[in-house]
């Protein structure tokens, strides 16, 4: 769904660098990997915002629309992502900003992972995706692979 | 160097570099360290079995910390476990036991180690998932029922919290007719290495500390056989560290805590025999070996020669080892297990006193029980079958490994002065040396995978026969649903009176300079919360924010 609409975000300039989202969402404080994806997208060329720990879905969104950003990246490795991920969906509806795209990573069973893109994450990075992977979703428009 | 004579290593390299198998030109450990391909005697030039290695259970104990090692009694298998609520995870540990483990572990979900109640809205979905809920001591009589615990020893994750859960667990023991000295067991409580690696703090590092220490001091005044903090190195390499920042931050950690004991009062062999340290043991085999070792010994001449100890026992470094959660993969999962196998045979080669090893399928969620067995029985394997406990250090003399333990010991050291340069442990969390040392390796890290510098089996190599998809434990809504009503029916039937009264004491406590273990512990067996302890002490104490580096 979101992969066109962000286009739309895109069109006045389309030489506009993307903008991101990073948080860790949940309890846990495992930033290893998120640290690492956002360094990798700086040093590609991405603007990254990276919130930090144990941010609220309220916190995330209201974040990301304050900092204008294309997509929220969140990583999560408590097992709280059926609850927290899609609290992120439904607040973006509320506030009619789903044209910003979501995914996300960290521990996160493969039939949940899967459940979650049927309801909106465009894509769920498990442990060992290559941080060129994340690249060029980011620099590809957020297309799912 | 003057004039260099011709070595071995150079007689060597002329006789066969070059040739039709030429070694490759370089090497280097999973953390970066260039190795040779071949060692000899001149690696030892001048090295004194007696300065290096002593005998096993002697100064300065790199060979272990006891005369006998495995000979005399295997490492205890202490299989970290909790998921769930009390109840469930208490049939976990009962079924742990029956296979033949000697101590308990215990998991703690995400409220419980950040110190909110399973009815606190930031619980919502975390509540039992990575480990067992418990808000109050009605929980923890539930972990330990028909446990006798005079009869295991059980170690505790938990940080932040953990003065309140070792009360608990202290209360549990008085209702089954136990003094606490008949207690044994290990608290995680090693804030230190949250700041600088997982990140579960909640005070500032001083009111912090100063829990610690209170602990410290009410294990060495009330309980011989409790160990009050693990120092962990475990997740300062799982966050991306190499071996020898892994070994450098935890001694200092190590150092932070003995200072602020010292400066508390305590005199040095009074506590010190009852730290413990946690480790990880990854991937890379020889250099997991030679960290062990190292640690051994540096901590020997630390404790002696820089604090004066005078106790033996204050000189031994003993440790927990946990396999590497971060080298499991999700792909091709049953590999995980051959990973495991090879980290815990590193583990006990260095010396390890006791050992988890983690199951296949960690990577994707908690552990199954035929995957929690399996990991058991891998442990069983090597202790039984393959031989590895019948010789005592038996890598010992060998020239790559006494020329890695040393290199280790001076990549230590040299940590050691630059955290001292910057004004000590405290000063270095403030100013982000560590986490920027640790995000840059995990960094570096990752670049050489992308640039398929390295292989990970499955991962960049070999990626053929995912093979089925394994089975995952699940928690469902209804264990947050079910701990939640408990939590409710239990605030409704308790004497509130005495709760307020109790919460009151403690901020008292805490606002002056007594040991707060006292007040904990009446605090708790008046079935006060979890979380409603650590909100009056956050009252307190306040709460801390990192600086945001990455």
């Amino acid at each position: 769904m979101p992969a066109q609409a962000s286009t739309e975000r895109q069109a006045p300039d389309q030489a506009k660098r993307r903008r991101v989202l990073t948080a860790k969402v949940g309890l846990d404080g495992h930033d290893r990997g998120v640290k690492v994806v956002s360094r990798a997208l700086r040093d590609a060329g991405v603007e990254v915002i990276y919130a930090g720990l144990r941010q609220t879905p309220e916190m995330v969104v209201e974040a990301a629309i304050q900092e204008d950003v294309d997509a929220i990246g969140v990583s999560l490795h408590s097992g709280a992502h059926m609850t927290l991920i899609p609290r992120i969906l439904e607040l973006l509806k509320e506030r009619n900003a789903t044209d910003i795209v979501v995914f996300g990573g960290g521990i996160i069973p493969q039939d949940d992972a899967d459940a979650l893109k049927k309801i909106g994450v465009v894509e769920i990075f498990g442990p060992g995706t290559s941080l060129q992977s994340i690249i060029d979703f980011v620099n590809k428009g957020f297309k799912a692979a | 160097m003057a004039v260099r004579r011709k070595t071995a290593y150079d007689e060597w390299a002329t006789r066969y570099r070059g040739g039709r198998r030429a070694p490759k030109e370089t090497a280097a450990t999973i953390s970066g360290v260039p190795v040779q391909p071949l060692y000899t005697p001149e690696d030892l030039a001048g090295w004194s079995y007696d300065e290096k290695l002593g005998y096993p259970g002697e100064f300065p104990y790199t060979r272990g910390v006891y005369p006998s090692m495995y000979r005399g009694q295997l490492w205890t298998i202490r299989q970290f476990a909790g998921y769930g609520t009390a109840e469930e995870t208490n049939r976990r540990y009962k079924f742990l036991l029956s296979q033949g483990q000697a101590g308990l572990s215990v998991a703690f979900d995400m409220p419980t180690l950040m110190g909110y109640d399973s009815d606190d809205p930031l619980s919502a979905g975390e509540v039992g998932h990575c480990g067992v809920a418990i808000d109050s001591l009605e929980d923890m009589e539930t972990l330990f029922d028909g446990i006798r615990l005079d009869q295991i020893t059980t170690s505790m994750t938990i940080n932040s919290p953990a003065a309140i859960l070792y009360a608990m667990y202290i209360a549990v023991g008085e209702k089954e007719g136990l003094a606490p000295a008949q207690l044994g067991g290990t608290l995680q409580n090693d804030i230190l290495k949250e700041y600088i690696a997982q990140k579960e703090y909640i005070f500032p590092p001083e009111p912090s500390m100063r829990l610690v220490v209170d602990t410290i001091v009410f294990a060495a005044q009330n309980m011989p056989r409790w160990n009050a903090v693990s120092i962990s190195g475990y997740h300062i390499r799982e966050a991306g560290s190499t071996a020898v920042q892994e070994l450098a931050f935890t001694l200092a950690d190590g150092m932070a805590y003995v200072e602020a004991s010292m400066k508390a009062g305590l005199p040095v062999d009074e506590f010190a025999p009852r730290l413990s340290f946690f480790s990880d043991s990854h991937s890379d085999f020889f250099e997991e070996i030679a960290k062990f070792r190292a640690a051994r010994r540096l901590w020997a001449r630390i404790m002696r020669d820089k604090y004066g100890a005078r106790d033996p026992k204050s000189w031994m470094l003993r440790f927990h080892t946990q396999t590497a959660g971060v080298s499991l993969t999700r792909q091709q999962v049953e590999n995980n297990i051959s990973r495991t196998a090879y980290e815990a045979m590193a583990a006990v080669l260095g010396g390890t006193n006791s050992l988890h090893t983690n199951s296949m399928d960690e990577v994707l969620a908690l552990p199954t029980e035929r995957a929690a067995q399996i990991a058991l029985r891998t442990q069983q394997v090597l202790a039984h079958e393959t031989g590895v406990t019948n010789t005592i250090d038996p890598l010992a003399g060998s020239y790559f490994m006494e020329q890695l333990t040393d290199q280790m010991e001076r990549g230590a050291q040299e940590y050691f002065d630059r955290i001292d340069e910057q004004g000590g442990v405290l000063r270095c969390i403030e100013n982000g040396f560590f986490q920027r040392e640790i995000a840059d390796a995990a960094f570096e890290f990752e670049r050489t995978l992308e640039a398929n510098e390295r292989i990970i089996v499955g991962v960049n190599a070999y990626k053929d026969g995912e093979g089925a998809p394994v089975p995952t434990l699940k928690i469902g809504p209804e264990t947050e649903r079910g701990q939640v009503a408990r939590l409710t029916a239990l605030k409704a039937r308790r004497d509130n009176t005495s709760v307020d009264h109790r919460l009151e004491e403690l901020k008292r406590a805490a606002r002056g300079r007594d040991n707060l273990m006292p007040p904990l512990l009446d605090c708790v067996k008046a079935y006060v919360t979890e979380g409603e302890i650590m909100a009056a002490l956050k009252e307190v104490f306040g709460v801390y924010r990192e600086p945001i580096l990455f």
